[in-house]
């Protein structure tokens, strides 16, 4: 990858990737609600970033002029032989209107609240096993030591993939983040490769030994009469694993962050933990995760800005959250903040499919965290460290146990 | 009093069962879906309300 020049302007020349952003983008997009609620950038081909809580609805819900294509940002754009729209390479949250509807349909059922509250005691055992092996610890390490390795056991075993693979599942999850950012095709297909070996081998072993599980329910799942597209089944596998896993790891990771730096929020939540549902709300609201991407259509004005077929759209949930218009303090962290109509899971059609179990994963393991350890602090705020790129979230946060 | 579900806004997102699971169930797909015929006792009424506050797809609503 090319070196980039560090952005001047967010207003003329945004890049989510900048360092200014990845450390600290609230401040920039506080100044860009103000001056430019939807910002241009040449980068990436060219693209806009709108910064209102209304525009970034306006945006979720124009499925008619804006393409989920592609949903994450890259140098290259939808290869000639990337599947085409309306399917897409990662049904459903790649494919549009209308078999969209018929893709998530048949997925849903899978992360019903019903079927999460039944592996909530799974959760529940597997983060105490996390606290177990560290135990001796005065120094852990909430992304690391914990965090990263909750929601990778909860898809892996949902996929019914072998529990000695949960290492190559988190290097998954980055060979193919990183692959939307190579715009050589053969690099990419190369990368990918053994990747496609594992997952075939996986669907073989399914195939031969069915068992009750999400991927054998791809595997038997119709769409009116035809089993799916192999391409479908592979796509939808691969969705839940990149769309599980850094996402409600920076989830649960920001959120021990943020009760590592506010003491006062820490004790509340160990002495009233009724608040929890509220304080898991505007965890996701503060430090939200996720960022899409849309693609524009054609030609057409937005809002007043001329946007030009296969412009991207950088579509910011987190930035939303933090409007002023649409959250009274929007920048300040209300434990147990009553109206909160965060968009932390998106907004209308591509509604986060996993969002009753990304909340579950978060509930038990701040939980389980506090309860084991109702008092610590960070080490030294300046080693924390944030995902780049469109997940956002701490990663090295060394926690010093007080009690 | 009495609360309802728009179908065709609701995606799901699960806030209106979590806060007021008094009057708010989910179907199989995880959309929300009301309770018997959606009528809000007196001390359901601020549950009611909250409920309809925090959809974010502005899908629930408020008979009075
Ligand atoms: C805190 C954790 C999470 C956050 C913040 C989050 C956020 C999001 C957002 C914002 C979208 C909307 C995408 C769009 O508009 O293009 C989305 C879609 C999706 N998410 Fe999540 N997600 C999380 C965890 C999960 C988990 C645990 C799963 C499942 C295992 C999951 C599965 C999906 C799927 C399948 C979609 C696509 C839905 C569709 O296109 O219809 N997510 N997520
Ligand atoms: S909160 Fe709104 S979108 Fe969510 S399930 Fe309830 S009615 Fe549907």
């Amino acid at each position: 990858m090319s070196i980039k020049p560090p952005v001047e302007d967010f207003a003329t020349d945004w890049d989510h990737t900048d360092p200014a952003w990845v450390a600290n983008p609230y401040p920039i997009w506080d100044e860009l609600r103000e001056k430019c609620p939807v910002a241009h950038t040449d980068r990436y081909g060219g693209g806009w970033f709108p910064s209102t809580y209304e525009l970034v609805s306006a945006v979720a819900n124009d499925t008619d002029n804006f393409t989920s294509h592609t949903v994450v940002i890259g140098n290259g754009r939808p290869g000639e032989d990337a599947p085409p729209a309306p399917i897409g390479v990662a049904p459903p949250i790649s494919s549009d209107p209308p078999f969209h509807h018929i893709a998530r349909r048949l997925i849903l059922p899978a992360f019903s609240p019903g079927v999460v509250n039944t592996i909530e005691p799974f959760v529940r055992e597997y983060c105490g096993k996390l606290l177990d092996n560290v135990s001796a610890q005065e120094i852990v390490n909430g992304g690391s030591d914990y965090a990263q390795y909750i929601p990778v056991a909860v898809i892996r075993q949902m996929l019914g993939f072998p529990e000695k693979d949960e290492d190559l599942f988190r290097e998954i999850v980055h060979i193919v983040m990183e692959g939307i950012d190579e715009p050589d095709m053969d690099k990419r297909i190369a990368a990918f490769e053994p990747i496609r070996i594992y997952m075939e081998e996986q669907l073989q072993d399914h195939i031969d030994h069915p068992r009750d599980d999400l991927t054998s329910y791809l595997l038997n799942a119709e769409i009116a009469g035809t089993k799916l597209l192999p391409e479908h089944i592979f796509g939808t596998i691969l969705l839940v694993l990149v769309a599980g896993i850094d996402t409600t790891w920076s989830g649960i990771a920001s959120s021990l962050y943020h009760l590592a730096t506010n003491p006062k929020d820490l004790e509340r939540l160990v002495n009233e933990p009724e608040l929890m549902p509220l304080a898991i709300e505007e965890f996701l609201r503060f430090y939200s995760p996720v960022t899409m991407a849309r693609l524009v259509k054609e030609d057409f004005d937005f809002n007043g800005c001329p946007m030009k077929k296969d412009d991207w759209l950088l579509l910011g949930f987190p930035a939303a959250n933090r409007d002023p218009k649409a959250f009274p303090d929007a920048d300040k962290f209300i434990i147990d903040r009553q109206i909160n109509r965060h968009v932390a899971f998106g907004l209308g059609i591509h509604r986060c499919a996993g969002s009753n179990l990304a909340r579950m994963e978060m509930r038990v393991a701040i939980e389980e965290f506090i309860k084991r350890y109702p008092k610590f602090e960070l080490t030294d705020a300046d080693v924390v460290t944030w995902s780049q790129g469109q997940v956002r979230g701490a990663r090295h946060l060394p926690l010093r146990i007080l009690s | 009093m009495k609360v309802v579900i728009n179908a065709d806004a609701c995606t799901g997102q699960g806030r209106c069962f979590g806060i007021a699971p008094e009057l708010f169930d989910f179907d199989d797909l995880g959309n929300g879906v009301v309770k018997g015929d959606g009528k809000v006792t007196p001390e359901l009424v601020e549950k009611a309300r909250l409920a309809e506050a925090n959809c974010p797809e502005h899908a629930i609503s408020i008979e009075e």
